[in-house]
């Protein structure tokens, strides 16, 4: 347990960020061109990082898979990014975006970090407003804000429906200026397949140039892993077909500890699987919750008539609809947290009213009816017809929908073939955000020095639950405004040392290991493709590392993957070369990582014996299926150490939460 | 940026090409206008006003100026326009096996180039028909017109009465708008009498030398001829069906090339405003109707009144 | 919805690398769902390749939702096929017909040359960004206050709507002559709208157009193929706002 110092700052929690980074050590800018920084990933936080370091005037290589940095998977973003400028003067503050962050991740987040964030949160505002980024605005020339993830002000800013997006491209005009300037170095098309530790520290990667197939040794004194999320474990999630693990998983199996890697966010609405050639899930906003109403069939016997085509949701009798969350949440109703509103329709689908009709079953409708009744009705009394035709009443509700939210119905109706004006919508819960990653401690750093680690892919600012518009606000926190200080005090140390030869030995076992890792997939003359393995291993994810979690079914998955990786390694075909371009190769190397953390991310989920935010174990839940936590024994990171291929050797270290600052307390929607 | 960039850079070459296709296109319209007297006016008074259109076109300063502008607007039009053309071809060195271009552009706005050139053909046949002979080569004989009466060339010695001779007077358009007698010409005879000097358009005095008056040149007669008429003595043109069917072909061919090339040139010089949009379109399209169709009835009118 | 499956043919470019030729080759594919994106056809197509151990169809793809810009295919004649407003990623089968032969390129670009199959290299769009696609201002955060320059709402959504463009390559795909000017516009346009990007609008735009033109891309010549195939609509608008603006700093730029 020692071994995991978080070098938290002493002082109070508002001057700690202050007070740290005034004492922090720095590098003169006559030194900063003989020192090279790796960064690895080019979303919000790996393009911030790198633009800013680049900046600063250090030598920055900069990779990414795709074949643009401007393609990273933050662009996906819908929704928006929290600040707390209180600029809706709504009472709020830096203590109050820093008190939802804490409850909204059930009391699982460090303290100190997360406060941070939130005095960090109003700059990156200012930032992109002056690198050209359009948020939404208001008549009078100043930026709008709505309400977000069911908080009680409006701090979140936002671009449409494509907010990520716009921030993505902010960041990646800042690290294109720099890469014009030749302050950073880009390697488009590459993919870390290793990590090199140099004298116990973070000296380089290995990479493959995945055009020419070339293996690659780069060296720097430091080491930036802003490589995402690793959701696609489950093979059907909201990420991008190429996010995955293996940047944080090869420094992970390096020596840097893995934390909580059992905190997967699963998002209530996205459009239900359709079929079994189907590569990802779709997200809708969560915005829709605000005006839809979700509901399943109250009687069972409806349901399957639905399941079978011979009924119409619209032919359901008000009376025979269960609107489960209105029902069991009157309070919050439809617009409870993500993890409450995600486990609710699980519950109803797994009982038998689930009403997609395809072999899972798993679908619930978001009815917009009721909302173009309400607002037609109000539409038509504000234009002074107090006495509106039922007509009347829907075509002028369906136009206030369409102002709303126009675009993802049309999304909606794009990808479905299904007109939700008219039928309700079917929704269903799908990965999508994991608040676990490499652990690291106050300033960034994981367990191997040298090695940072930024963004979704580390432990982060979440806790066991992610808000809703804090994913983009952390990723650019930890880019601009906390790793350029934190990693310019690790570099103070390495002034004088010079460039950093990939000729070690070092290197060489590492480039070997990848080069031993490529040919054995090339050369196993297996007969099943690779996303075969992959859709295996996701169906055991998310039927027992899903929503809902029990003892027996981890243990399961424990031996059922391990029994997989056994498989995959001896059935596995990979076609093609090694010197070309090989997705198949790639997604193979993947693969192969996802296979290890979907072991961890198992016994991970069985060692914490309790219910927390996006990890919910069924044998601990209240009498009406509420989680239940446990702070006396699991107020901790739970941190894993890499301990040999066989996962179940791996090793758990604790870091225990102090709350100084806020007090613990039971989340209650009802 | 390179101080050349004015010429090379890929959005200067659109000014150019915009800047030059809006000239042309002013052009155009002073140019039918003067055609329109083809036919709208009849007889020698057609004759005149077509003849005394073409020498004040081709000697009056500010419109020599216009006349050099228009001849660099179609040089650079058509060189610039070339250049970016192979240019284009360049830009994309394999085609598509398969493309379906027509479901997002309009054929007119594909096939400039084409267009152009058929364009640029035209115009040097045109040139070598009409403009040529007139300015370069100066083969176009005077305007004249010839009248024959009876005049008294003396008295009988014996009677005393007046001897007539049928005497055909030819005389010349001059520049000042007076008809200058040229040459006199005994119908009976057969002997004629120069009156006046000729040097290319100029009418100089027999006796004194003197630079009398300038002569007009007959285009009017040229254009004629070659649509099909036989006028002032010279014959029609025998491939006239011809030439009135090329002629409204490029004219066709100039209607797809303004239906585009119009807005084109506004939105080349960032033109481009919701509010305006509709017009531009409409009179643009409205432009690459009216116009090319007003040349096109001309020489069909021309022909079908041989 | 009424979910059905269809048999298709393919005609899809095949070529080993950079340097080799390349050709169109023909596939046969059953049983693909109506409901299935067209990257999940070609996913299902590779997986039959996988099993018949011959070599999978390298395409480029991403988010699959429409927003990464990394997918592209000239699918029967078109970018990102026969649907409008969509990526290839979004574009479904029920827009095919069964017994359909489709036909996939990769784009047709000197300035994007084939690097497999049907992935192309788009570094030159980067190349243009890095030019001058960006403000001048360092990141640390204290610039100052977001709401300090008022913005009118117009304006705003007006950049807003150029800067939605996702670099995709469809309207050089699409265009005739292989030209950049709507994606380079659009950068040009979202920054000349907004009082930050003022500053150096000038310098901006020079730069970015010179970088196109030497990338190779061809010329513009309005035929608004580009905005017609544009999976985010992207308008003509900023193509002639762009033209004002290099006008102007060509006139003006010392």
């Amino acid at each position: 347990m020692s071994i995991l110092d978080s070098k938290i700052p002493e002082g109070h929690i508002s001057k700690k960020w202050t007070d740290y980074k005034d004492h922090l050590r720095l590098v003169a800018p006559n030194n900063r061109p003989k020192i090279d920084i790796i960064v690895v990933g080019t979303g919000l936080a790996g393009a911030s990082a790198a633009a800013s370091l680049g900046e600063m005037g250090y030598n920055v290589k900069a990779f990414c898979f795709q074949d643009s940095p401007r393609r990273a998977h933050s662009i996906a973003a819908q929704g928006g990014i929290n600040a707390a400028k209180n600029y809706q003067n709504d009472g709020d503050s830096i203590y109050r975006l820093f008190y939802d962050t804490i409850k909204g991740g059930d009391y699982r987040a460090r303290e100190a970090n997360v406060h941070r964030l939130a005095e960090v949160s109003g700059n990156i505002i200012d930032q992109c407003v002056a690198q050209g980024v359009p948020f939404a605005r208001e008549y009078g020339g100043l930026l709008d804000n709505r309400s977000f993830g069911g908080t009680q002000v409006q701090r979140t800013f936002y671009a449409a429906g494509q907010t990520g997006q716009q921030l993505l491209l902010g960041a990646y005009s800042a690290i294109s200026r720099q890469i014009g300037l030749g302050n950073v170095q880009m390697y488009n098309r590459h993919e870390m397949l290793d990590l090199v530790k140099v004298d116990g520290k973070a000296r380089g990667i290995i990479a493959r140039n995945l055009i020419t197939g070339e293996i690659e040794r780069h060296s720097a004194h430091a080491v930036i892993l802003c490589t995402g999320g690793y959701g696609n474990v489950y093979f059907l999630s909201t990420n991008a077909m190429g996010s995955n693990v293996t940047a944080a998983w090869k420094a992970h199996k390096r020596g840097a500890y893995f934390a909580n890697p059992c905190y997967v966010q699963i998002h209530p609405t996205c459009i239900p699987v359709h079929g079994t050639n189907q590569s990802k899930l779709t997200l809708m906003s969560e915005s829709l919750r605000n005006s839809g109403r979700i509901w399943v069939p109250k009687k069972k016997e409806d349901a399957e008539a639905i399941r079978a085509g011979k009924l119409k949701p619209t032919q359901i009798a008000e009376e025979d609809r269960d609107y489960y969350l209105e029902r069991r949440y009157p309070a919050f109703g439809n617009l409870v947290p993500r993890d409450v509103a995600s486990r609710a329709a699980k519950e109803r689908c797994d009982a038998g009213f689930g009403i997609e009709a395809n072999d899972t079953m798993e679908g619930v409708y978001l009815d917009f009816s009721s909302e173009i009744q309400a607002k037609g009705k109000q539409t038509a009394y504000a234009s002074g017809n107090h006495n509106p035709s039922e007509e009347e009443i829907i075509q002028l509700g369906k136009k206030w929908v369409e102002e709303k939210y126009g675009n993802l119905f049309q999304m909606y109706e794009k990808i479905t073939d299904e007109n939700p004006y008219e039928t309700p919508m079917k929704i269903y819960p799908a990965v999508h955000y994991t608040m676990g990653g490499v652990w690291v401690d106050y300033n960034l750093q994981s367990t191997i020095p040298g090695c940072f680690v930024a963004g979704e892919a580390n432990f982060s600012d979440h806790g066991a639950n992610r808000l809703g518009a804090s994913a983009l606000m952390q990723g650019l926190a930890d880019g601009y405004f906390v790793l350029p200080y934190t990693v310019s005090d690790y570099l103070a140390g390495d002034i004088r040392t010079g460039k950093i030869s990939t000729d070690s030995p070092e290197f060489e076992e590492a480039e070997n290991n990848v080069r031993d890792m490529i040919s054995k997939f090339l050369n196993n003359n297996g007969s099943k493709s690779v996303d075969h393995f992959h859709k295996r291993l996701g169906h055991i994810m998310w039927n027992k590392v899903g929503m809902g979690r029990n003892a027996q079914g981890l243990t399961e998955a424990i031996s059922e993957i391990a029994a997989l990786r056994e498989e995959f390694y001896k059935e596995v075909y990979v076609p093609g070369d090694a010197n070309e371009l090989n997705p198949e190769l790639e997604k193979a190397l993947r693969v192969a990582d996802f296979m290890e953390l979907g072991q961890l991310m198992a016994r991970d989920a069985l060692q914490r014996n309790e219910s927390c935010g996006g990890h919910f174990r069924e044998e601990y839940q209240d009498a009406e299926g509420e989680t239940l936590r446990d702070d006396e024994n699991f107020n901790f990171v739970g941190a894993w150490e890499y301990k040999g291929m066989d996962i179940n050797q791996s090793e758990l270290h604790k870091e225990v939460l102090n709350y100084e600052y806020i007090k613990i307390a039971a989340r209650n929607y009802k | 940026m390179s101080k050349s960039g004015i010429f090379t850079s890929s959005l200067a070459k659109k000014y150019w090409m915009a800047l030059t296709g809006l000239f042309l296109i002013t052009f155009l319209v002073g140019h039918l206008l003067g055609n329109l007297q083809l036919i709208t006016k009849t007889g020698e008074e057609g004759r005149r006003a077509f003849n005394e259109y073409a020498y004040f076109m081709g000697h009056n300063i500010f419109i020599k100026i216009l006349a050099y502008l228009t001849y660099f607007s179609i040089l650079a039009h058509a060189c610039i326009g070339l250049y970016l053309a192979v240019q284009n071809k360049k830009a994309r060195p394999k085609n598509y096996a398969y493309n379906k271009p027509g479901t997002n552009s309009s054929a007119a706005s594909r096939y400039m180039a084409i267009l152009g050139t058929i364009l640029l053909i035209f115009i040097v046949t045109h040139m070598a028909n009409f403009w040529w002979k007139q300015k370069i080569t100066e083969t176009v004989p005077l305007h004249y017109v010839e009248n024959t009466t009876d005049m008294q060339i003396g008295q009988d010695p014996m009677t005393g009465a007046p001897v007539t001779r049928k005497i055909t007077l030819q005389s010349a358009l001059t520049t000042n708008g007076n008809y200058l007698e040229v040459a006199a010409k005994d119908v009976e005879s057969g002997q004629s009498q120069e009156l006046v000097k000729i040097k290319d358009t100029k009418l100089i005095d027999m006796n004194t030398n003197l630079h009398k008056a300038e002569g007009v040149r007959d285009l009017h007669t040229v254009v004629m001829n070659f649509f099909g008429h036989s006028e002032q003595g010279q014959p029609a043109n025998e491939y006239a069906l011809i030439a009135v069917i090329l002629y409204v072909v490029s004219m066709f061919v100039l209607m797809f090339h303004l239906w585009h090339g119009f807005g084109s040139a506004f939105q080349s010089l960032g033109l481009n405003h919701r509010k305006y949009n509709g017009l531009i379109r409409f009179v643009g399209q409205a432009f690459a109707i009216v116009v090319p169709l007003a040349f096109a009835i001309i020489p069909v009118m021309i022909y079908l009144n041989r | 919805m009424a979910s059905k499956t269809i048999n298709i043919n393919l005609k899809i470019w095949r070529q080993k690398n950079a340097n080799s030729k390349g050709s169109m080759e023909t596939y046969k594919l059953d049983n693909v769902s109506t409901d299935s994106s067209f990257l999940e056809m070609l996913d299902q197509l590779n997986e039959q390749l996988v099993n018949e151990r011959k070599e999978p169809i390298a395409f480029d793809h991403d988010c699959r939702e429409g927003i990464c810009g990394m997918c592209s295919l000239y699918i029967n004649g078109e970018a990102h096929g026969p649907d409008r407003a969509v990526t290839t990623c979004q574009l479904h089968m029920r827009k095919f017909k069964d017994g359909e032969t489709i036909y996939v390129e990769p784009w047709r670009a000197k300035a994007f040359p084939v690097i497999k199959d049907l992935v192309v290299d788009r570094s030159a769009f980067d190349r243009i960004q890095q030019a001058g696609g960006f403000v001048s201002v360092n990141t640390s955060g204290r610039t100052m206050d977001a709401n300090a320059i008022p913005i009118g709402k117009a304006e705003a959504d007006k950049a807003f709507e150029a800067a939605t463009c996702i670099g995709c390559g469809a309207c050089v795909a699409s265009c005739k002559n292989a030209s950049a000017m709507l994606f380079v516009s659009a950068k040009v346009s979202q920054l000349a709208l907004l009082p930050q990007g003022q500053v150096e609008a000038q310098q901006r735009v020079l730069n970015m157009v010179k970088q196109m033109d030497e990338e190779g891309f061809g010329n513009c010549t309005n035929t608004g193929a580009c905005a017609v195939e544009c999976p985010k609509e992207i308008s003509l608008e900023n193509i002639a706002r762009m033209n004002r603006e290099y006008l102007k700093a060509m006139v003006a730029a010392e």
